[in-house]
C-alpha cells in the first residue's frame, strides 16, 4: 500500500461527493486537484495499475462518442472498464475520474482504462499514463483563442507521440493528413484506419478545412476524395506524400436517416464484417471505425466488437433524444466549424423539417471568440424551409450568420438566454412533433439544468 | 451594376472567422440589387490592375504568413500598394494588417517585409491579446470586435488610427490605438468578424469601391436590426469580460 496514493484518492473521493451533496454539479476539476496536491503521481500511479493497461483517445471531435463505444466493446469483452465517461477530459478530471474508481487503499477497480483527453491536456495525459494504445482522431481548427493555432496544437502533439514508450501503440485515423504526417515515423506500430468509400465524397473541400496543405513541403493536397472537412483520401503533388494504406477501413457505409449507421469492416486477416450503431452521421462513422480499430489493435474478436457497437447509447448531448411536455427534443453538441458543419450536413441530407434551435454561448468551455461560426457553412440550412430559433448569450450572432447565409428573416427568431429559450422553443413545437436543439458546450450544461427542474432527464454525471 | 470583391489568400489566411467579411460585403451588394463577385487570389497567383474593386485579407498562421509576404515582395505587392495609393477600398485583419505596415518582426529570425503602405510596424510580444474590443472611431462611430493577437503594432507621426479602444488592448496593448486608416484602406485586429456586427464598415467599403468604378453612387439603406442587436449584444459581452 502507497500512504500517500491512498490518501490521494480519499481526499478525491471525499471531494468528489461533498460536491456533489451540495449540488455543485458533477465536480471533477476539484477532486482532480486536490488528489494530485497530495500525490502528484497520483495518475501515474494509478493507470500503471492497470493489467491492460491504458486507451487514450484525442482529438478535436468525437473523443466522447469514440471513448463510449469503445468503453462499451471492452465491457462486452468482459473487461471490467475505468473510463472518465462525463468528459471531464482535461488531466485534473481524468485524475479524478480514476480515483473515483479506485478503493481508498489506492487499488483501481478495473483491469482497463479508456481515458479521453482534451488537446492540450494529450501531452501530459500521455506522459502520465504510458498508455498502451494512442487512438488519434481528428485535429481541426477549434477555439483558437484557447488552443492556439492547429500548427501549435499539431507541434505538440508530435513531441508527445515521439516520446511515447516504445511499448505502445498509435491507432490512428489516416484520413487526417496532419495525424498520419506526425505518426510517419511511427509507422511499424501505427495501425491505420480510415474511408474506403467514394460515395460519401464532397464535391469540394469545405472553408473550414485548413489543413489542405502538406506539412512536408507547404503544397496543397490534391484529393481522389474528401470526405469530411480535410479527412479523406489525399496526395501531396509536391512531395509524394499520400494517405498511408488502410490497415482497418470502412466501405458500403449505409446511413439511414437519424436512426442508425451500418458499414462493412476490413481488417487484417478477417473475412470482411458488418458493424451497426444506433447514431447517425458521417462522422460517427469515423468515430464508430475509430472504436472498432482500437479493439482491434486489442484482440478483440468482431462478435464482441459489434455486440458492443449495437450497444451503444448516445452520450451526454450527442444526438441524445429527451421527452418533454409531449414533444421530443434531439440534442446535439455543437463545438467548432467542422462539427457544426457535419451537423447540418446530416439535419440536411436526412431532410428534417422541423424547427430548429441553436444555442451559441461564449464562455470560457466554449471558447470566447464566437468568430467561428463565421467558418461553417449554414448556406444549406437557408436552403430547407425549416423555421430557426437561436438563443444562448451570444444568439444574435448566430442570428447574424444565418441571415448572411441567405435565411430569411421571417424564419429567423432570437429567443434570448436560457432558460426561458428552452420554453419559447417548446411551446413553437405541436404535440408530438419533435424539435432539434444544437448548443454550445456550456448552453448544454445550462440546457440539462433547465430539462432537470423541469423533470426530465437525469443529471449527466450519473450516465 | 458589379463589384469585384478580391480574397487576398482566402485559401490559406482565412481563421478566426474572418471570411465573415467576405460574406458581409458581397450580400451587402446583392441586397441592393448590386452584382458582386468573389474572386480568390492565392500565393502565385497575379493581380491584375484595376480588375478588382475591394480588397479583403485576413489574418493567418505563421507559416501562411510567411509565404504571403515573400508573395507580396515584387509586382504583385506593387500593384496592390498602387491600386490602395489610387483610392481602392480594402480591409486587412490581423495578419493582413500586419504585412501591410513596412515589417513584422518574429521572436527570431529576419523581419518579415511589409508593403507600408501604413506608417506602422509591428514586433512580436510575448503576451497573447485575447478578448472582447470596443473601438471609438471618429469616422465610424462605435466598433466592436474580438482580437486574439501577440503582435504589437506601433503607428509612425504620419499614421491615423482606426479609432481608439474604449475596452480591450488594441494595435499593441499600450497606447489606446487601433487599427489604421489610410486612403480607403483600413487594417485593425477585428476579428468576430468585424463587418456583419459593424455594417456602417462595410458600406464604407462599397461606397467607396462604386465611387470609384461608376462616380457619385447613393447607397440603398438596408435593415440593419438584427446587426444592431448583435452589436450591442457583443458590446454588453466586452463590459461584463473586462
Amino acid at each position: 500500500m502507497d500512504p500517500r496514493l491512498s490518501l490521494a484518492v480519499g481526499v478525491s473521493r471525499l471531494s468528489a461527493t461533498a460536491l456533489r451533496r451540495l449540488g455543485w454539479g458533477g465536480g471533477t476539476a476539484l477532486p482532480g486537484l486536490l488528489t494530485s496536491l497530495v500525490d502528484p503521481a497520483a495518475l501515474s500511479k494509478l493507470s500503471r495499475q492497470l493489467p491492460a493497461g491504458c486507451v487514450v483517445v484525442a482529438g478535436t471531435n468525437g473523443k466522447t462518442t469514440t471513448a463510449r463505444m469503445l468503453a462499451t466493446i471492452l465491457e462486452q469483452a468482459g473487461h471490467r472498464v475505468v473510463h472518465n465517461r462525463a468528459g471531464s477530459n482535461l488531466v485534473r478530471g481524468i485524475t479524478a475520474a480514476i480515483a473515483e474508481q479506485s478503493s481508498l487503499l489506492g487499488r483501481v477497480r478495473g483491469d482497463i482504462a479508456v481515458l479521453e483527453a482534451d488537446e492540450a491536456a494529450f501531452p501530459v495525459v500521455v506522459r502520465q499514463t504510458s498508455p498502451r494504445i494512442v487512438l488519434l482522431l481528428n485535429l481541426f481548427r477549434d477555439q483558437l483563442d484557447r488552443y492556439g493555432e492547429l500548427d501549435t496544437v499539431a507541434r505538440a502533439w508530435g513531441e508527445a507521440l515521439n516520446a511515447l514508450p516504445t511499448a505502445s501503440g498509435v491507432v490512428v485515423n489516416a484520413d487526417d493528413p496532419t495525424l498520419a504526417a506526425l505518426t510517419g515515423e511511427l509507422a511499424g506500430r501505427r495501425l491505420a484506419f480510415g474511408l474506403a468509400e467514394q460515395r460519401f465524397a464532397l464535391d469540394r473541400l469545405p472553408h473550414a478545412a485548413d489543413a489542405s496543405v502538406c506539412r512536408r513541403c507547404g503544397t496543397a493536397f490534391t484529393y481522389r476524395a474528401a470526405f469530411l472537412s480535410h479527412l479523406g483520401d489525399y496526395r501531396c503533388p509536391g512531395c509524394g506524400f499520400e494517405r498511408p494504406p488502410l490497415d482497418v477501413a470502412a466501405r458500403a457505409i449505409a446511413l439511414e436517416g437519424l436512426e442508425r449507421l451500418s458499414f462493412e469492416v476490413t481488417a487484417p486477416g478477417q473475412q470482411p464484417w458488418r458493424v451497426e450503431v444506433p447514431l447517425s452521421g458521417l462522422y460517427n462513422v469515423y468515430n464508430a471505425l475509430a472504436a472498432v480499430a482500437a479493439a482491434h489493435a486489442l484482440g478483440i474478436a468482431p462478435e464482441l466488437i459489434r455486440a458492443g457497437l449495437a450497444a451503444t447509447r448516445a452520450a451526454f448531448g450527442r444526438l441524445e433524444r429527451v421527452c418533454y411536455r409531449d414533444r421530443s427534443l434531439v440534442i446535439v453538441l455543437i463545438k467548432n466549424p467542422t462539427g457544426l458543419n457535419e451537423v447540418v450536413r446530416m439535419l440536411t441530407s436526412a431532410r428534417v423539417e422541423a424547427p430548429l434551435l441553436i444555442l451559441i454561448n461564449d464562455l470560457d468551455a466554449d471558447g470566447r471568440d464566437v468568430s467561428w461560426l463565421w467558418d461553417a457553412d449554414l448556406e444549406p440550412l437557408a436552403q430547407t424551409g425549416l423555421p430557426i430559433f437561436t438563443g444562448g448569450i451570444r444568439g444574435a450572432d448566430m442570428a447574424l450568420r444565418l441571415k448572411y447565409a441567405g435565411l430569411p428573416e421571417e424564419r429567423l427568431r432570437v429567443l434570448g438566454d436560457l432558460p426561458g429559450a428552452l420554453d419559447a422553443f417548446v411551446s413553437e413545437l405541436a404535440p408530438g412533433q419533435t424539435g432539434y436543439i444544437l448548443p454550445t458546450y456550456t448552453a448544454l450544461l445550462a440546457l440539462r439544468r433547465a430539462l432537470a427542474e423541469r423533470g426530465v432527464a437525469s443529471a449527466f454525471w450519473r450516465q | 451594376m458589379e463589384l469585384t470583391i478580391c480574397w487576398l489568400y482566402g485559401r490559406t489566411m482565412n481563421i478566426y472567422g474572418d471570411r465573415g467579411n467576405v460574406l458581409a460585403l458581397a450580400q451587402r451588394c446583392r441586397w441592393r440589387g448590386i452584382e458582386a463577385r468573389v474572386i480568390e487570389l492565392g500565393v502565385g497567383e497575379p493581380l491584375e490592375p484595376g480588375r478588382c474593386d475591394i480588397f479583403f485579407w485576413g489574418g493567418g498562421q505563421d507559416r501562411e504568413q510567411v509565404a504571403a509576404a515573400r508573395d507580396l515582395q515584387g509586382p504583385k505587392g506593387e500593384t496592390l500598394r498602387c491600386e490602395i495609393e489610387e483610392g481602392a477600398p480594402l480591409l486587412a485583419i490581423c495578419g493582413g494588417y500586419q504585412l501591410l505596415g513596412y515589417y513584422y518582426r518574429p521572436h527570431r529570425g529576419e523581419p518579415l517585409p511589409g508593403l507600408g503602405v501604413f506608417d506602422a510596424w509591428t514586433e512580436a510580444g510575448s503576451r497573447r491579446m485575447i478578448g472582447n474590443v470596443v473601438v471609438e472611431s471618429e469616422e465610424f462611430g462605435e466598433l466592436v470586435g474580438f482580437e486574439n493577437h501577440s503582435g504589437r503594432t506601433f503607428l509612425g507621426p504620419r499614421a491615423r488610427p482606426l479609432g481608439r479602444v474604449r475596452i480591450g488592448w488594441g494595435n499593441n496593448g499600450e497606447d489606446k490605438t487601433e487599427g489604421c486608416r489610410y486612403r480607403n484602406a483600413i487594417g485593425c485586429y477585428l476579428h468576430g468578424p468585424v463587418l456583419p456586427k459593424n455594417p456602417q464598415l462595410a458600406d464604407f467599403l462599397i461606397q467607396a469601391a462604386l465611387q470609384r468604378r461608376y462616380g457619385e453612387v447613393a447607397l440603398t439603406p438596408l435593415d440593419d436590426t438584427l446587426e444592431r442587436v448583435a452589436h450591442s449584444s457583443a458590446v454588453r459581452r466586452a463590459q461584463a469580460s473586462r
